[in-house]
């Protein structure tokens, strides 16, 4: 390994021994190295932004750059008033604008959710039944459209869904209907992006979950002359549920987010939260109330992120 | 009879695929129609290809794209390299819990959310310290590493946790020096962990489009910026034909990188077959 020659090499130098030397001395060890880089990088870059966010969601909005109030501000004989301002929290409560597109955010991603568990749970279960030789292949095929652009296979829905798209070409050349059905901007086709976006984050942890099986407990039960799909009730189904919970939170959490798929597919009415922050901070430029959406987009997303945490924590701990 | 697949199974698992490629397939197809009209098939032509490489605006977004996603996806994998060697090595340290949430929380946080509140960071420091002066390259850079360098993490930690510890405590009894393990051993191992990583991490920066709304300056278009504003004007037949473009690519590099990988694997297990054979 030229790499390990090189640090050798680095190590006999004495400059390098006795900056190492001072460096231990102050108490900088390779372990603290190895912790401290990413965890300055993390709290800098991840866990400050998101006090700055809770910080301005309760600010005054301003005329300026940046469009918000400081929350502290130095009044005469240097006295620090702290300026809260809920008001941000109020109108997320009191406009009904807000309340329906919160609303309609969780129920459009519960309900895209269990679309993907109905669509996605049979490819995993096939998937995990298959040869070991064509299931490599078959894996391959769920994540080849994990890897290719987000954007661009939303986008080839438009070209499927629109009024003289794909579908209702084929259709009314096939004589089953006269006039094309209105897909695009419905509600129906948000439904179909995210269910097609997030398929393959269903379709993987119940995929891992299904291939470690204990098969003999269905061979057990069909000698005992259960139905399969009794067993499959009885049996499969309740052991695939750390499966079928981590999936269903993978699409869950980031599909009440979601920009992209609303903004190309949907229409003007079906507001979801991610884009009526999107709304308030590109166009009205309302940096606080956007901060105030922000915050309470995360309040209602705590609990679904918990249940992740602690369904793939107990994955991880059967595995030890 | 047990474990074998049902013909509703065969059937319901084909008509996924088949909805998972369709959209795609169909991209692909009418990349090479003539018409404008995407949709309505005129017969075959590469004239969209064309056009394409003709575009300024898109092939210059394609570079700004590609440099951010190599720096973004190299840094990430050293950073998430130190945390998941950090995580699946140090037992115990202080706020590992904060650390461990920190990597996992980027994974599952809408892109709205982390956008927002990267923007805000960066505006609140340049107030303070004048650094970074205006959002470009460098803001989209570091919020891209952020929230890439979690995915990192995870596939570094996960491929640290299955390797066996004892290689390199022999090493360490042996007198070798941390560092020196993790080089002569840890590293090598590890290696095609980090190479997909590093796939990753260049993946996610290369597609995103929400973070990077809210990070990026004039002049700092990335190719889904332009995208997106060409999209929102309806379908274009040389999106298609980048989409096709892109495609191919990361088809090439999945199936590659799965013979790779299986052809590692099947060394690995013949490599500890002959040891184990030595040892009889």
């Amino acid at each position: 390994m030229i790499l390990a020659e090189l640090v050798a090499w680095i190590r006999a130098f004495g400059p390098y021994r006795w900056a190492s030397n001072r460096l231990s001395d102050w108490g900088l060890t390779g372990r603290t190295v190895v912790i401290g880089i990413p965890y300055l990088w993390l709290i800098l870059f991840f866990l400050i932004p998101f006090i700055i966010v809770l910080k301005i969601s309760v600010s005054d909005i301003r005329l300026g750059m940046p469009p918000y109030e400081p929350l502290m501000q130095w009044i005469e004989h240097q006295v620090v008033t702290l300026k809260v301002n809920l008001g941000n929290y109020a109108f997320l409560f009191e406009d009904a604008l807000y309340r329906n597109a919160y609303l309609n955010s969780i129920l459009t991603a519960a309900g895209s959710t269990i679309l993907c568990l109905l669509v996605g749970y049979p490819m995993a279960y096939g998937i995990a039944r298959t040869s070991p030789s064509w299931r490599n292949l078959l894996l391959m095929m769920v994540m080849l459209p994990f890897w290719t652009s987000f954007l661009l296979r939303v986008y080839a829905w438009i070209g499927i869904l629109k009024n003289n798209g794909l579908i209702n070409n084929v259709l009314m050349a096939m004589g089953v209907i006269d006039e094309p059905i209105v897909m695009l901007q419905t509600d129906f086709a948000v439904y179909v992006g995210i269910v097609y976006s997030y398929l393959p984050f269903m379709v993987l942890p119940l995929y891992a979950n299904l291939e470690k099986m204990d098969l003999t407990l269905l061979e057990a039960a069909a000698d005992l002359g259960c139905h399969p799909i009794k067993a499959f009730l009885t049996i499969t189904l309740p052991l695939s549920m750390p499966g079928v919970i981590a999936g269903s939170m993978l699409v869950f959490i980031p599909a009440v987010g979601e920009f992209v798929i609303p903004a190309l597919l949907g229409g003007p009415d079906s507001l979801m939260i991610g884009r009526v922050l999107w709304e308030e901070f590109f166009h009205n430029r309302d940096w606080p109330v956007a901060s105030a959406v922000a915050i309470a987009m995360l309040i209602l997303l705590v609990g679904p992120i918990m249940i992740l945490q602690y369904t793939q924590g107990r994955q991880a701990g059967v595995h030890r | 009879m047990i474990g074998r697949r049902s013909f509703l199974v065969t059937t319901l698992m084909s008509l996924g695929f088949a909805f998972l490629y369709i959209p795609i397939l169909s991209m692909v197809v009418f990349s090479f129609n003539e018409s404008r009209l995407v949709t309505v098939w005129a017969g075959f032509s590469t004239k969209w290809y064309l056009e394409l490489l003709q575009n300024d605006q898109i092939i210059n977004a394609a570079k700004l794209s590609l440099k951010i996603a190599a720096i973004n996806a190299t840094g990430a994998v050293i950073l998430g390299t130190l945390a998941g060697l950090a995580l699946s090595r140090f037992r115990r340290f202080k706020g590992r819990t904060l650390m461990t949430g920190m990597t996992t929380a980027p994974l599952v946080m809408p892109e709205v959310i982390t956008g927002l509140s990267m923007l805000l960071l960066f505006v609140a420091m340049e107030q303070i310290f004048g650094w970074p002066a205006g959002r470009g390259v460098t803001t989209i850079t570091i919020a891209h590493m952020t929230f890439s360098m979690a995915y990192v993490t995870v596939v570094i930690q996960s491929r640290l946790s299955t390797l066996d510890e004892s290689l390199e405590e022999a090493a360490l009894d042996l007198g070798a020096r941390p560092a020196k393990v993790f080089f002569l051993i840890t590293l090598p191992i590890i290696f095609p962990a980090i190479l997909a990583g590093w796939l990753l991490a260049f993946t996610l920066s290369w597609d995103d489009l929400v973070i990077t709304s809210f990070v990026s300056g004039p002049g700092s278009s990335t190719l889904p910026l332009v995208i997106f504003s060409k999209v929102r004007l309806g379908v274009s037949p040389d999106i298609n034909a980048l989409a096709t473009i892109m495609v191919t690519i990361v088809a090439i590099g999945i199936v590659s990188t799965g013979l790779y990988m299986q052809a590692q694997e099947r060394r690995r297990e013949r490599d500890v077959q002959a040891a184990l054979a030595l040892n009889q």
